[in-house]
C-alpha cells in the first residue's frame, strides 16, 4: 500500500477561526433546543417556545393591509417604468426619496421633537452592519468602546470580531434600576486606562436592550457631558425608539442636541433600523445618522459593502412617506406592545415573579434571583438550563448580556401570538406553583 | 481643468506618514552608537538607543492619554442643508495618526485614509460623469460614460418579465394572495435556500451546463463587493498579501484591502502575452513578496478578465492550480463576467477543472453575482462558492453584515427559476454584447486604435499608446484628462488598473446603443487628431 503523505492543508485567517462569532458559547444551547423541538400551536404544543428572539410580529397586519391597498406603490407599475433606474442603481448615497422617508419616519417617532436631515442618513443592510461600520470608523484595532451592562449579546460579535476593537463594560446594577451613573462611566474609563487601552467612545442602546426601558433625560445629559469631557464619541443605538409604549417617555439624544443648539454634536451618531419597529428584519434596512461630516462621508463609502437593494428602498420609500400610514402605525404599534407588556407582567406577577419596570421594547427584564441556589453565574446557568429542559422556554440569561448581578433574564413577548404567550405564562405559573408546594 | 493628483505606479503607502518623533529618534541613535565602543559595541550600540527610544515613545504615549483636550471645540454647523463636505483645514484638523485632535473626537486611522478624496482616475471619472451625464436628448453635450462596466443591453427583456410576472406586488409570488409572511422575519443571513438553488442552476446554465453547482456550497452576499471582502477576511490576516495579475479591476484595492489590512502584490502581465498570466510572472511576484517579508495567502484572478476581457486557457488554469498547491495558498476566482462571453473562445470555470481533474479543492473559492450577467447591480446579489467547509462556515457567519434583502431574494429566485426566460436571456445577451463589441472595435480601428483580442466582458482594452506624448504614466493621464474634459468621454486609464505598460484604456460599451457609437468615435477622433505624436 502506498504511503500517504499528508499535504499541508491550506490555512484560514485568525478572523475565520476566532470564536468571537459567539455561536459556540453555552448560550447557544437554548437556540439548539428550540431548533430541535420548536413549539407549534397545533403540531407541537409541548415544544420549546422561543422567547429569546427580539422580533416584532404584533403589527404585521397593518403592513399587509397597507401593501394590499397600495400595490401600485410597491410595484413599478404597468410596463415597469422606473424599474430600469432601480435595476442599475448602486449608488451608495441611496435613493433620495428613501432617505427622506427614513428621516421623516425618525422625526415622527420622536413626536417632531427633533429634526433629521436626509443628507446625513447613511444606509446599511441592517443595524448589525451599521454598528460594525461605525466601530471601524471611530476606533482602531486595540481601541475600546465603553458599553453599559447589561447589553445585547450580539455586540460582542458586531463591535469586535472583524474590527479588532474591544468592549469595556460600564457596570450598572439593580440598586438604581441599572441606570448609568457618572461614577460608573468614570470607573469604566479608568479600567481601560489601567489596561492601557484607548477609549474612542461610548455606545448606548436607548431604549435599552435587554432592560426594556428608556434612558432618562438627566442620564443622557450626563453621558453627553462625559463624552464631551473625555473628547470621545457617543453612539446611540435607537433601534427600539418606535417601540416605546408612549411617545413622550422616550427621549432621543437628538432632542438633547437640539436643545443644546447642536453645540459639539460632531461626536454623536445615531443608529436606527426597521427590523424592530416595523417588524421587517428580513428586509435588512439599517441606518447611521451622524452629525459628523467626515463620518457621514466615510460611512457612505464603506456602506459599499452593505448596500440595501434598490427594490427594497423603492418599496419602503413610498410606504414611509405616507405620513397618515406611519402616524397610525406608530400609534397602534405602541399600544399593542404596551398591552403585551402588561399581559406578561401581570402573568409573571401572579406567578410571584417580579420584573424591572419597563416602558419600551419587545421584552421584559425578569428577576429570578430568589430562585437561584447560589447567587452566582453558575447558579444562573443551572436555573436557565432547567428552564429550557423543564419549562421548554428559551429565554436569555443575564450573564449572556454581561449583567453583573446573577438571576436576571430577558423574556421576549412580541414574536408570538397572544395564545402562545398564554401557554408560556401557564407553564411558568405551574412551575412556580410546584416550587411553592415543594418548599412547603 | 487641471489634472488631479497623479497616482504613482507603486501602491499607495498603507500607513499614514511617520510621526516626527521617528526622525528625532534617529538623531539620538546614531551618535549614541558612536559612544558605546569595544566588544559587542555594535550590538549594544544599536540595542541601547533603540531600547531608550522605545521607552521614550512609550512614556510619551502613556502621558498623552492623560492630557485633557486643550482647545475648546469650534462651533459646529447645524447644517440643515448639508451639501459639500467642508474642506477648510481647521475643520479637518486631525493629526495623521487620527489620535488626539484638539477638542474634536477624531476618527480612526483606517477611516482617515478612506475619508480622503478619491485620487484614483477610476473614481474621479465616475464622479465627473454623475455631475454631467450624457443624454441624447436632454444633455447631448454631457460626458459619455465608458468607465462603468454596466450592461444595459438586455434590460428590456427583464422589464418585460417583470411586467408579466409581477401582477399584484413585488412581495408576492406567483400572483398569489398578497403574502409577505415568511420574508419579513429574520432569514438565514447567507441567503434563502430557494435563491441558492436558483443561483446554482443559473451559474450552471451560464457555463453551458458543463458543470453543476451545489447550493450547499454557496453563501449569498449583498453584491460581489462584500463577497470579495469576506473572502479576504477569511483567508488572510492583517498584513498578509494576495497576488493579483495586472491589469486588474480598480475596486479590488478597496474591496480586498480597506478594512482587512491585507496587501495586494501585482503580478505583471504584458501585451506580448495578450496580458495573460504567465507562471514566470507568478513566481517572480511570489518571490518579490517573500523578499518584502510578506506572507502570501492567495492568488486572486478574474476570469473572464477585467479590464482586458480575455479568458484564461485551460492549461493556464492547471498551471495556477499547481502553483497554488506548491506554495500552499488559496485561489479566488472572480467569475462574475462568465455570462458575458460573446466570442468564439471557450470559457472554462475553475469549477469545471476541479470536476474534471484531481486537484485539491479546499483552496479554491469562486466569486459570482448578478450585477453583470443579469444587469441587476441595484438588487445586490453576490455569491461565494467554495469547496472548503471551514471557509463556508466562517463566510456564512460574516454574511450577517451583508445580507440580501428578502423581497429581492424572493423576486430573483422566481426569475432565475424561469428556465425558458433565462435561456432566452443568456443567448440574447451574448449576441447583443458581441454586436456592440464588433461595431465599437471597428470604430476604434478606423481611428488607428487597436484593441486587445477579447471575447468576454462589457468593455474592450484599447491601446492608445500612439496618442500619448510621452510613453509614461503621466502621458497616459494627460490623455485621460483630455478625453474626460475635452472629448467628454470617461474611460479608465490602465494606470488605475495597475497596468505596467502605459497607454492602455478600458472602454465599456454596454451602456451604449448602436447610434451612440459614431458619436463616441467622433469625439475621440477630434482629440486623437490633436494628440498625434510627431514622427
Amino acid at each position: 500500500m502506498a504511503i500517504e503523505i499528508e499535504q499541508p492543508t491550506v490555512g484560514l485567517s485568525k478572523v475565520a477561526v476566532s470564536e468571537t462569532h459567539g455561536e459556540d458559547s453555552p448560550y447557544f444551547a437554548g437556540w439548539k433546543a428550540y431548533d430541535e423541538d420548536p413549539y407549534d400551536e397545533s403540531e407541537n404544543p409541548s415544544g420549546v417556545i422561543q422567547m429569546g428572539l427580539a422580533e416584532n410580529q404584533v403589527s404585521f397586519d397593518l403592513l399587509e393591509e397597507y401593501l394590499e391597498k397600495h400595490s401600485e406603490a410597491s410595484t413599478w407599475g404597468k410596463g415597469a417604468p422606473g424599474f430600469r433606474e432601480h435595476a442599475l442603481f448602486q449608488d451608495y448615497h441611496g435613493l433620495k426619496s428613501f432617505r427622506q422617508a427614513i428621516a421623516s419616519f425618525m422625526e415622527q417617532i420622536r413626536g417632531g421633537r427633533a429634526k433629521f436631515d436626509p443628507d446625513r442618513v447613511v444606509l446599511t443592510a441592517g443595524a448589525t452592519a451599521a454598528n460594525e461600520l461605525l466601530t471601524f470608523i471611530l476606533a482602531d484595532p486595540g481601541d475600546a468602546l465603553l458599553v453599559p451592562t447589561p447589553y445585547y449579546p450580539g455586540f460582542d460579535r458586531d463591535l469586535r470580531w472583524r474590527t479588532g476593537v474591544k468592549i469595556v463594560p460600564i457596570h450598572c446594577d439593580s440598586s438604581n434600576n441599572f441606570q448609568v451613573t457618572p461614577q460608573a462611566l468614570e470607573a469604566a474609563f479608568k479600567d481601560a486606562e489601567v489596561m492601557n487601552i484607548k477609549v474612542r467612545g461610548v455606545l448606548i442602546t436607548n431604549p435599552s436592550n435587554p432592560l426594556g426601558a428608556t434612558i432618562q433625560r438627566s442620564v443622557l445629559e450626563e453621558i453627553l457631558d462625559f463624552v464631551t469631557r473625555k473628547n470621545i464619541h457617543l453612539v446611540s443605538d435607537e433601534i427600539y425608539s418606535g417601540s416605546a409604549f408612549s411617545s413622550s417617555e422616550f427621549v432621543s439624544i437628538a432632542e438633547i442636541l437640539e436643545a443644546r443648539g447642536y453645540k459639539d454634536s460632531e461626536r454623536v451618531h445615531i443608529v436606527y433600523s426597521l427590523s424592530k419597529d416595523l417588524g421587517l428584519p428580513g428586509f435588512r434596512v439599517g441606518t447611521i445618522y451622524s452629525y459628523n461630516d467626515k463620518v457621514v462621508t466615510t460611512a457612505r463609502r464603506m456602506s459599499s459593502f452593505t448596500l440595501i437593494s434598490s427594490q427594497t428602498q423603492h418599496l419602503l420609500a413610498s410606504m414611509l412617506s405616507d405620513q397618515e400610514f406611519t402616524k397610525n402605525y406608530i400609534k397602534i404599534n405602541r399600544e399593542r406592545l404596551r398591552k403585551r407588556y402588561e399581559m406578561i407582567i401581570e402573568g409573571l406577577r401572579n406567578a410571584g415573579i417580579e420584573c424591572l419596570k419597563g416602558n419600551a421594547g419587545l421584552f421584559c427584564w425578569m428577576n429570578l434571583s430568589p430562585l437561584l441556589k447560589t447567587q452566582t453565574r453558575e447558579g444562573e446557568l443551572t436555573l436557565w438550563k432547567s428552564i429550557i429542559r423543564d419549562l421548554k422556554l428559551n429565554i436569555s440569561p443575564g450573564s449572556s448580556c454581561h449583567c453583573s448581578e446573577p438571576g436576571w433574564f430577558r423574556v421576549c413577548f412580541a414574536n408570538m401570538s397572544e395564545q402562545t404567550l398564554e401557554v408560556a405564562l401557564k407553564r411558568i405559573h405551574n412551575f412556580m406553583d410546584q416550587r411553592k408546594t415543594e418548599t412547603n | 481643468m487641471t489634472l488631479t493628483q497623479i497616482r504613482t505606479q507603486s501602491k499607495e503607502p498603507e500607513h499614514p506618514p511617520r510621526k516626527p518623533t521617528g526622525a528625532t529618534g534617529m538623531r539620538l541613535i546614531v551618535p549614541l552608537q558612536g559612544v558605546v565602543q569595544g566588544r559587542g559595541g555594535l550590538i549594544l550600540g544599536s540595542l541601547i538607543p533603540c531600547a531608550l527610544f522605545y521607552f521614550f515613545h512609550l512614556y510619551l504615549k502613556r502621558h498623552r492619554s492623560a492630557n485633557p483636550s486643550s482647545n475648546p471645540p469650534s462651533p459646529s454647523a447645524s447644517s440643515p442643508n448639508l451639501a459639500d463636505i467642508p474642506r477648510t483645514a481647521s475643520r479637518s484638523n486631525l493629526s495623521s495618526r487620527g489620535s488626539f485632535g484638539p477638542g474634536r473626537a477624531s476618527i480612526s486611522t483606517r477611516a482617515m485614509s478612506i475619508a480622503k478624496p478619491n485620487d484614483s482616475p477610476y473614481y474621479i471619472g465616475l464622479d465627473k460623469v454623475s455631475g454631467n451625464p450624457y443624454d441624447r436628448t436632454s444633455n447631448p453635450d454631457g460626458i459619455i460614460q465608458l468607465g462603468l462596466s454596466e450592461n444595459r443591453l438586455c434590460l428590456d427583456l427583464i422589464e418585460k418579465w417583470m411586467a408579466k410576472n409581477l401582477r399584484d406586488s413585488i412581495v408576492g409570488t406567483d400572483g398569489d394572495d398578497l403574502n409577505i409572511n415568511g420574508i419579513t422575519t429574520y432569514q438565514p443571513f447567507d441567503g434563502l435556500m430557494e435563491l441558492k438553488v436558483a443561483m446554482a442552476n443559473f451559474m450552471s446554465r451560464v457555463v453551458g451546463k458543463v458543470v453543476s453547482f451545489d447550493a450547499s456550497q454557496m453563501v449569498l452576499t449583498a453584491g460581489a463587493t462584500p463577497a470579495v471582502e469576506i473572502l479576504s477576511f477569511c483567508l488572510a490576516d492583517h498584513g498578509n498579501a494576495f497576488l493579483v495579475p495586472t491589469p486588474y479591476y480598480p475596486g479590488f484595492d478597496r474591496d480586498m484591502r480597506w478594512r482587512t489590512g491585507v496587501e495586494l502584490v501585482p503580478v505583471h502581465c504584458r501585451s506580448t502575452d495578450n496580458f495573460i498570466l504567465s507562471v514566470t510572472a507568478l513566481e517572480q511576484a511570489y518571490n518579490h513578496a517573500r523578499k518584502r517579508g510578506l506572507k502570501v495567502r492567495g492568488l486572486l484572478i478574474s476570469n473572464p478578465s477585467n479590464p482586458v476581457g480575455n479568458l484564461l486557457p485551460r492549461e493556464r488554469l492547471f498551471d495556477i492550480l499547481n502553483f497554488a498547491q506548491e506554495k500552499n495558498i488559496h485561489i479566488i476566482s472572480d467569475e462574475i463576467f462568465a455570462g458575458s462571453v460573446y466570442g468564439e473562445d471557450e470559457f472554462v470555470s475553475m469549477a469545471q477543472i476541479l470536476e474534471e481533474e484531481d486537484f485539491d479543492k479546499n483552496r479554491v473559492h469562486i466569486i459570482y453575482g448578478l450585477s453583470k450577467d443579469l444587469s441587476l447591480p441595484g438588487f445586490r446579489v453576490g455569491a461565494i462558492y467554495s469547496y472548503n467547509e471551514n471557509v463556508l462556515t466562517a463566510a456564512k457567519r460574516l454574511t450577517r453584515f451583508s445580507s440580501i434583502s428578502a423581497p429581492s431574494q424572493r423576486l430573483l429566485a422566481s426569475m432565475l427559476s424561469d428556465a425558458s426566460f433565462i435561456e432566452e436571456y443568456i443567448e440574447t445577451n451574448k449576441k447583443r454584447i458581441g454586436n456592440i463589441y464588433g461595431l465599437f472595435v471597428e470604430g476604434f480601428r478606423r481611428l488607428g486604435i487597436r484593441c486587445m483580442e477579447s471575447s468576454a466582458g462589457l468593455y474592450c482594452w484599447a491601446d492608445m499608446g500612439k496618442l500619448i506624448p510621452s510613453y509614461s504614466e503621466k502621458g497616459e493621464l494627460d490623455l485621460w484628462d483630455k478625453l474626460l474634459n475635452i472629448a467628454k468621454i470617461n474611460v479608465t486609464p490602465g494606470s488605475a488598473c495597475h497596468c505596467i505598460e502605459p497607454g492602455w484604456f478600458r472602454c465599456c460599451f454596454t451602456t451604449l446603443t448602436e447610434d451612440d457609437i459614431p458619436i463616441v468615435i467622433e469625439r475621440i477622433r477630434k482629440v486623437a487628431e490633436t494628440c498625434k505624436s510627431p514622427g
